[in-house]
């Protein structure tokens, strides 16, 4: 069975359409990275797997794990392993980190009819999974990614994701704002996570990242539609050639 | 298995914070906090008043009205001495000639005092040796409360004072107290047994004249605690009084006063939740602390009056005076609040900074959620050299209510370098309802250090978002944050409290997104 199949999505905010059909099928163990300039729809497309109800779906249908992913709340697509790194992550003052994810694990392990993790064990395991992106244990402790730099919100969202476990990641702009030691650290840290039972989904504007985190497929989104599908060569070509020659030539079939 | 102060603090800790590494040895030990830390989030989604039940135990009432006589009968009922009994009729003539306050910033209905009931007490069976002989039905509704005195008993080493309506029915831990000297019993008692004491102190901090409410309380009151700590005595356990409203239309008139003589340190703790009913009702509390040299008091509250229905019907009206008076030199009072119920709360918990190097410290969340109505905050009157205070107030509104902090620093000619700090934090649910800050500072002197900081934020879309995000649905979300927020008065308070105030935050602020 595949991870998540997208038919003909279609979505929008306000009346105005910015999803116009979008077909996706993600199967366990593949990485898919999804690329296009900027305003081609590549967040709205995650906001809308995540479920965020600034968007209103028109049309098309979304699997996730054999589940109407489109019926669920955004907080149980979570729970059935659905994760959404954020291109802005959110501060939260006054919740630390480490408490936002225990309630985070424990919410996940409750859905799932598991006891809450004893705290030691808790501990054990944040630590350990903190080491994949190289965070400072003391994080923990501090609000959630308030004062964090840039680089460090992006590294605790990977952070988020080793401690969920999900069976789908959508990264949105993970690369955007890192510098190059940061972008092989986060990439690194999404690396160690690929494993044959889960999918992950790059949505990127550059292929940089793509050199660290090398996909099986590339698509290419632009003016809502995936006007080409390719693999890890298209991401090259796109960097040498710029986004113009499939613009043209996706204007030419329409 | 007692726990001692420090030890409560640590733990308190933990808790808050949630995982606090260098603790977590002893978070093992005290797995139950964890455990009501889950609580708290699966207690999000009921959704009625959750102490909302009435208990059915006969009651003594006087009929409605206020008098002269009404006077005389309760301090006959009491058996009070000539002088007491003086004390009331002064303060009920001084409360003929006043009038209510118009000044804070909530509305509701004018009172009829004439049509309110002065006097109720639970009929006495065979007077209760122990707990055994408690009236099982008063043990039950404890228990509804989860508040059971046995358990409290051995498990946290808190002496209870539990206050049912006007009478005290139960007070524990007397011996252990006894030995240290310590005076712990309800005010109609220490009236009889210690009227020395309760004479030289009582309304010397609150004068009878001094507001509507302090005059018609003192006219009036029923019953409360009395508290005396004597020189050099650091009270062995926190004392803890829980009051309850249990008759219909009772108005309940509490009074308590607190002395800690030269050295000695309490801390004390009150608590409160009321049945559902549809009428309002007034409760007046007075509150007197007096901390003499080198002594301190800590007085925690956690108040969760009925307050009133979604539509705004119902409801408690809170109309409270608390005041100490830091009568000697490096004294302390630390007043924290957490304040989440009744439909309309007055109160602002003073210090008196009257002794030199003394210190008053003030710690608040006050909720108001649906139609609730807050005016509370605090004053620090610096009146003595060096002397410190420190104001902490985090307000939360949602539904379509009020919340108003008002505080006054006022610093006298004669309070060299005397410094002030005051955070005031406003959090917003939604946007219908309303936060309010009236901070007024008066100086005298110009050695005095005045620090202001005032936030205003809120919980918006993008938050919940992100916390639906990891699968924390909306209601725990809300918990999580508004814990987070008023994590630096939770901090203040003891264990046992503290759990319980996050309990009531969630549950008070149930409904209030989406």
């Amino acid at each position: 069975m595949s991870l998540l199949k997208i038919n003909g999505l279609k979505a929008g905010v306000e009346g105005k359409e910015i999803l116009k059909g979008i077909d996706l099928t993600v199967n366990p163990g593949e990485v898919h990275a999804i690329m296009g300039p900027n305003g081609s729809g590549k967040s709205t497309l995650a906001s809308v797997l995540a479920g965020r109800e600034d968007f209103e779906v028109s049309g098309g249908s979304v699997e996730f794990l054999g589940q109407d992913l489109l019926e669920m709340s955004p907080e149980d697509r979570s729970r059935a392993g659905l994760f959404l790194a954020f291109q802005y992550p959110i501060e939260i003052p006054g919740v630390s980190t480490a408490n936002f994810l225990k309630t985070a694990v424990n919410e996940h392990r409750k859905a799932r009819g598991e006891e809450p993790l004893e705290p030691a064990a808790f501990l054990a395991l944040m630590r350990e999974r903190m080491k994949l992106v190289e965070m400072d244990p003391s994080f923990l402790q501090r609000s959630l990614n308030e004062g964090f730099s840039g680089g460090e919100k992006k590294r605790n969202e990977i952070f988020q994701m080793a401690m969920l476990e999900p069976k789908l990641a959508v990264l949105d702009e993970t690369d955007s704002g890192l510098d190059i030691d940061a972008l092989r650290i986060v990439a690194n840290g999404v690396n160690a996570q690929r494993s044959a039972d889960n999918g992950i989904v790059v949505i990127t504007h550059y292929q940089r990242l793509l050199n660290y985190i090398v996909p099986d497929h590339v698509h290419v989104l632009w003016n809502g539609r995936i006007v080409r599908s390719g693999g890890k060569d298209l991401a090259l070509e796109l960097e040498a050639k710029g986004y113009d020659w499939i613009k043209a030539e996706a204007q030419v079939e329409a | 298995m007692a726990l001692g102060s420090d030890g409560t603090r640590r733990h308190l800790r933990v808790f808050n914070i949630g995982l606090n590494w260098s603790y977590i040895a002893t978070l093992n030990e005290h797995t139950r906090t964890m455990a009501d830390s889950q609580q708290v989030l699966d207690s999000v989604v009921q959704s009625d008043y959750k102490y909302g039940f009435e208990s059915d135990i006969e009651q003594e009432l006087l009929e409605k009205g206020l008098s002269e006589d009404t006077v005389r009968f309760i301090s006959a009922k009491k058996n009070e001495p000539e002088w007491m009994l003086e004390w009331r009729l002064k303060a009920y003539r001084q409360w003929l000639k006043m009038a209510e306050p118009q000044w804070p910033n909530v509305k509701y209905p004018k009172i009829d005092f004439q049509d309110i009931i002065y006097w109720a007490a639970p009929k006495k069976k065979e007077g209760p040796a122990s707990l055994d002989e408690v009236d099982p039905e008063l043990l039950a509704t404890f228990a509804k409360l989860g508040i059971p005195l046995e358990e409290q008993k051995m498990l946290t080493g808190v002496a209870v004072d539990a206050v049912l309506d006007s009478v005290s029915v139960k007070t524990t831990f007397q011996e252990a107290l006894k030995k240290e000297g310590v005076i712990f019993m309800p005010m109609s008692e220490a009236i009889q047994e210690h009227p020395d004491l309760v004479q030289k102190y009582i309304g010397s901090v609150v004068p009878t004249n001094d507001n509507f409410y302090a005059a018609l309380n003192s006219a009036v009151f029923s019953d409360g605690s009395f508290v005396y700590i004597p020189k050099g005595v650091r009270c062995p356990m926190e004392l803890s009084t829980y009051f309850r409203i249990n008759a219909r239309n009772t108005g309940q008139f509490e009074r308590t006063l607190i002395i800690a003589d030269e050295g000695s340190y309490v801390s004390y703790l009150e608590g409160c939740t009321a049945p559902q009913r549809d009428e309002n009702q007034l409760h007046a509390a007075v509150v007197e602390l007096i901390a003499h040299a080198d002594a301190e008091i800590k007085y925690s509250t956690v108040q969760n009056w009925y307050p009133g229905d979604k539509d705004g019907h119902g409801g408690i009206y809170n109309f409270v005076t608390k005041r100490g008076i830091c009568e000697g030199a490096r004294s302390k009072i630390s007043w924290t609040q957490v304040e989440t119920g009744s439909a309309v709360t007055w109160k602002y918990p003073s210090c008196v900074l009257k002794g030199d190097d003394s210190i008053g410290e003030f710690y608040s969340v006050a909720v108001t959620n649906h139609h609730q109505q807050a005016d509370t905050g605090t004053k620090m009157l610096h009146i003595g050299k060096n002397t410190r205070s420190r104001i902490v107030s985090k307000g939360i509104s949602a539904g379509v209510s009020q919340n108003s902090y008002r505080g006054l620093v006022k610093i006298n000619a004669r309070a060299e370098n005397a410094r002030n700090y005051s955070q005031c934090d406003s959090l917003l649910i939604g946007d219908q309802c309303g936060a309010h800050t009236f901070p007024y500072l008066e100086t005298s002197n110009p050695t005095a250090t005045v620090e202001h900081e005032a936030t205003t934020s809120k919980i918006g879309e993008d938050i919940l978002f992100y916390c639906n995000q990891r699968g924390i649905d909306t209601e725990a979300a809300v918990a999580l944050i508004v814990n987070g927020y008023a994590r630096d008065v939770l901090n203040q308070l003891p264990m046992e409290f503290a759990v319980e105030a996050q309990k009531l935050l969630a549950i008070s602020l149930e409904g209030s997104v989406g």
